[in-house]
């Protein structure tokens, strides 16, 4: 098999790390080679933050580059738009649909782009996701990360019951039974 | 059993398995998980956060000269701080071994700068290994526990961001059993004054050629022949870029022994290429090598114009497969659309937000330090004047104040964190009084190390592991070195912070604020409620947009617009509604 990419993108502390890890070992119990790699430090306060996941028969670079990615969990519309020159031209985007104003934006010095979802259109096959809403429901505003890689999960063609026992093998304890409905609802879309 | 770990995870794996007793380190990015994951080992492992590099190298270098197994792991510029023991551990050795693990930052996502540790390998004499992904993070550790106890050498672990912070498959082994090596009172080995150590650098010299044979045998340099006219010598991550752009077409070289490099080696792997390059990222540390043993190689010293790798950052697969391939040169990437910028900032809730927002309004020049904080430069606070390194605020702040006179020193702070100000602002602090200085400086008393992820410090009142630790009192700690107006001050209640900061800046002797508020993402902190604008009081002035909390925004509504708190966003803090001239903010 051609290796896999997949690319997470979000905001510093919107839970990408988590769903890169529930990414990773869901490609390790598949039997793969497995390369995941993770940004911490000062982008995790509030900045743009991109993490990758490659898996393959034999995977040698961590990082994914422009036009290779085959797929796209983006955690936030802005950063969805950022990382368009990364998806393979036909590739996939899984996009939650909350705008978090940057601080350019916020201080007026620009202005938060519009037609994102058309731009991400013109390039690849766009899932839209309202995650905020659905996490909100399921009782937990941090189960968004989980919504959407449930939406994801959909068409990764790998059975549902998998994707719950790495699930529960990847989030703390306490928080199984939260994760798993918002798994459910991401799935169910 | 195989397991998914990252780089940093299979380091602290490798030192479990390498038998491993004794661990000290100060938190840095990307080092940091190391030690962290040492923790889970706490039946066989000691494990410490030490107040800075320098403490941390020179406690496991204790443990080693005791007859243990130790280690010590820092990112790049900390190896900085605990250069001084480095260089002198280098002469008396490691007994039970020594490690020390360094990560490096091409790329800066985390850094004040982008030096190359590799130089401190061959400044000191100290062997480098170099793993290119986890699972050689886990067997270099090992092998340098080795090469340390056979050498009688601490040996450098050098990782970078993407090495420490990448996770691939490891395979988990057993923990060796090793005993205490005996402590022996060893006068020439372990004392280095002039006699000894004049005899110890004969040694030293010794060891180096010892090494420089072992570089020419040892499987952690390979060469990798596929039959290609072109040969790439390159080591770490670079290694994994290169195999991902140039896959089976030419010839390795992979130096997983960093420095000394094999000299016999490299003039074999070149003999057989028509064309050689050396692809590493940051400086030419192989390439210099290469070219003083007179080989022509293509990399970054080659006249301007012409060469084929940068100094800069980090490298890519796609980078290298133009500069090796040109020919191949595939369409231009599909245009980036335009996309604002969104930088880090200061948390929602950040106690910080408080203290910068009374500097800016006053006007003050502010001596900045490393830490969370660092974030009060930016946008649309910009309170920072200058950063420089850990502890640097405060000394740099009397140098200000010495050439500039009283009337400007009345005008500067120094900002710096709790656990940054035990690391290396005490010293500038002492140094303030002992020199006569009148310095004001607010230490950000936040309960943690923020930056690097809460690790817990001397201040805390926690060790690594959560147990209950002593406190070092802080105000006691700065009256006790002769400071003796020391303020605690919440920089929530900003009229009040005001206040204090204007006395102290005023007065003519060293002064101390404590701006005292945990941080926001500490799990105990809760606030009641979220903050709401009332749309019938706002007066739309925006002065709550000056903090630059990310949860406040400008809306444009067709009806001159409006300002909106993003409820998933704000954590209740109320700090807006402490500025708010009007009242008009208000929780729900």
């Amino acid at each position: 098999m051609n290796t896999k990419s997949v690319m997470i993108t979000g905001v510093g502390g919107q839970g990408t790390l988590l769903a890169v890890r529930v990414l990773g070992n869901m490609a390790l119990r598949q039997g793969y080679d497995v390369k995941v790699s993770e940004v911490h430090g000062m982008s995790q306060r509030g900045g743009s933050v991109v993490t990758y996941l490659r898996y393959g028969e034999r995977v040698y670079s961590p990082i994914i580059e422009k036009g290779e990615a085959d797929v796209i969990l983006a955690f936030e519309m802005l950063e969805a738009l950022r990382s368009l020159p990364y998806v393979k031209k036909g590739g996939r985007i899984v996009v939650n649909d909350q705008k978090i104003d940057p601080m350019p934006v916020i201080t007026g010095a620009a202005k938060y782009p519009e037609g994102i979802l058309e731009k991400l259109g013109e390039r690849a096959e766009v899932t839209v996701v309202p995650a905020i809403e659905i996490a909100e429901e399921v009782g937990n505003t941090r189960t968004a990360n989980v919504v959407l890689l449930g939406s994801y999960a959909k068409t990764s063609g790998i059975p549902k019951e998998e994707w719950l026992e790495v699930l529960k093998e990847t989030v703390p304890a306490k928080f199984i039974e939260v994760n798993i409905a918002a798994f459910e609802r991401g799935y169910a879309l | 059993m195989k397991k998914l770990m990252l780089g940093n995870e299979a380091v602290a794996r490798g030192a479990y398995e390498a038998g491993v007793r004794f661990v000290s380190s100060y938190p840095g990015t990307p080092s940091t998980e190391i030690t962290e994951s040492i923790v889970q080992y706490k039946d066989d492992i000691f494990a410490e956060w030490a107040p800075n590099e320098k403490v941390a190298c020179e406690a496991a270098a204790g443990a080693a000269i005791a007859g243990a197994r130790a280690m010590t792991c820092c990112k790049h510029v900390g190896l900085n701080v605990m250069a001084d023991p480095v260089f002198t551990m280098s002469y008396i050795g490691a007994n039970g071994g020594l490690v020390i693990a360094v990560a490096d930052d091409p790329g800066m996502h985390s850094s004040q700068n982008e030096q190359d540790s590799r130089h401190y390998a061959k400044a000191s004499k100290i062997p480098m290994l170099e793993p290119s992904d986890s699972g050689e993070c886990k067997e270099f550790t090992k092998a340098a526990f080795e090469l340390s106890e056979q050498y009688d050498t601490p040996v450098f672990l050098r990782l970078s961001t993407r090495v420490s912070h990448s996770q691939s498959l490891v395979e988990l082994e057993e923990r060796a059993a090793l005993d205490l090596k005996p402590y022996e009172k060893n006068i020439p080995k372990n004392v280095m004054m002039p006699a000894m150590a004049v005899k110890k650098h004969v040694i030293v010299e010794e060891r180096q050629k010892k090494l420089a044979e072992l570089a020419e045998r040892t499987p952690l340099n390979s060469i990798e022949d596929n039959g290609s006219e072109i040969g790439v010598i390159t080591s770490g991550i670079s290694y994994l870029y290169a195999k991902e752009a140039l896959g089976d077409r030419v010839n390795y070289l992979k130096l997983g022994l960093a420095y000394p490099m094999p000299e016999d080696m490299i003039r074999r792997f070149a003999k057989k290429c028509r064309t050689l390059y050396v692809i590493e990222e940051l400086d030419p540390f192989i390439e210099e090598h290469v070219r003083a043993l007179g080989i022509p190689c293509i990399g970054k010293m080659v006249s301007p114009g012409k060469e084929k790798f940068s100094y800069l950052y980090e490298y890519t697969a796609a980078m290298i497969r133009k500069a090796v391939f040109p020919e191949e040169a595939e369409d231009e990437a599909f245009a980036a659309p335009e996309a604002p910028m969104r930088p880090p900032v200061l948390c929602p809730g950040c106690p910080h937000r408080g203290t910068f927002y009374v500097l800016k309004k006053l006007g003050l020049t502010v001596s900045g330090d490393i830490g969370c904080y660092t974030l009060g430069a930016t946008a649309p606070l910009q309170a920072v004047d200058s950063v420089i390194c850990m502890g640097a605020s405060v000394s740099a702040a009397h140098g200000m104040a010495k050439v500039r006179g009283e009337e400007f020193n009345h005008k500067l702070v120094s900002v710096i964190g709790d656990s940054t100000f035990m690391h290396s602002g005490i010293t500038g602090l002492i140094d303030i009084v002992y020199n006569h200085g009148a310095n004001t400086v607010i230490i950000l008393d936040n309960s943690i190390t923020g930056m690097t992820g809460h690790q817990d410090n001397p201040l805390s009142g926690k060790d690594i592991y959560g147990n209950p630790a002593k406190q070092v009192d802080l105000e006691m700690l700065c009256r006790s070195i002769g400071v003796e107006r020391v303020v605690v001050a919440d920089p929530f209640d900003v009229k009040n912070f005001e206040r204090v900061v204007k006395e102290e800046t005023a007065v003519d002797e060293p002064s101390v604020i404590i701006a005292q508020r945990p941080c926001a993402l500490l799990k105990y902190v809760k606030y009641e409620g979220k903050c709401c604008v009332n749309p019938e009081t706002c007066r739309k002035c925006k002065m709550c947009m000056k903090i630059g909390c990310p949860a406040i925004s400008w809306k444009e509504d067709g009806e001159g617009g409006h300002i909106e708190i993003d409820q998933t966003q704000c954590n209740g803090c109320g700090l807006c509604m402490n500025i708010c001239p009007f009242g008009a903010i208000e929780k729900h």
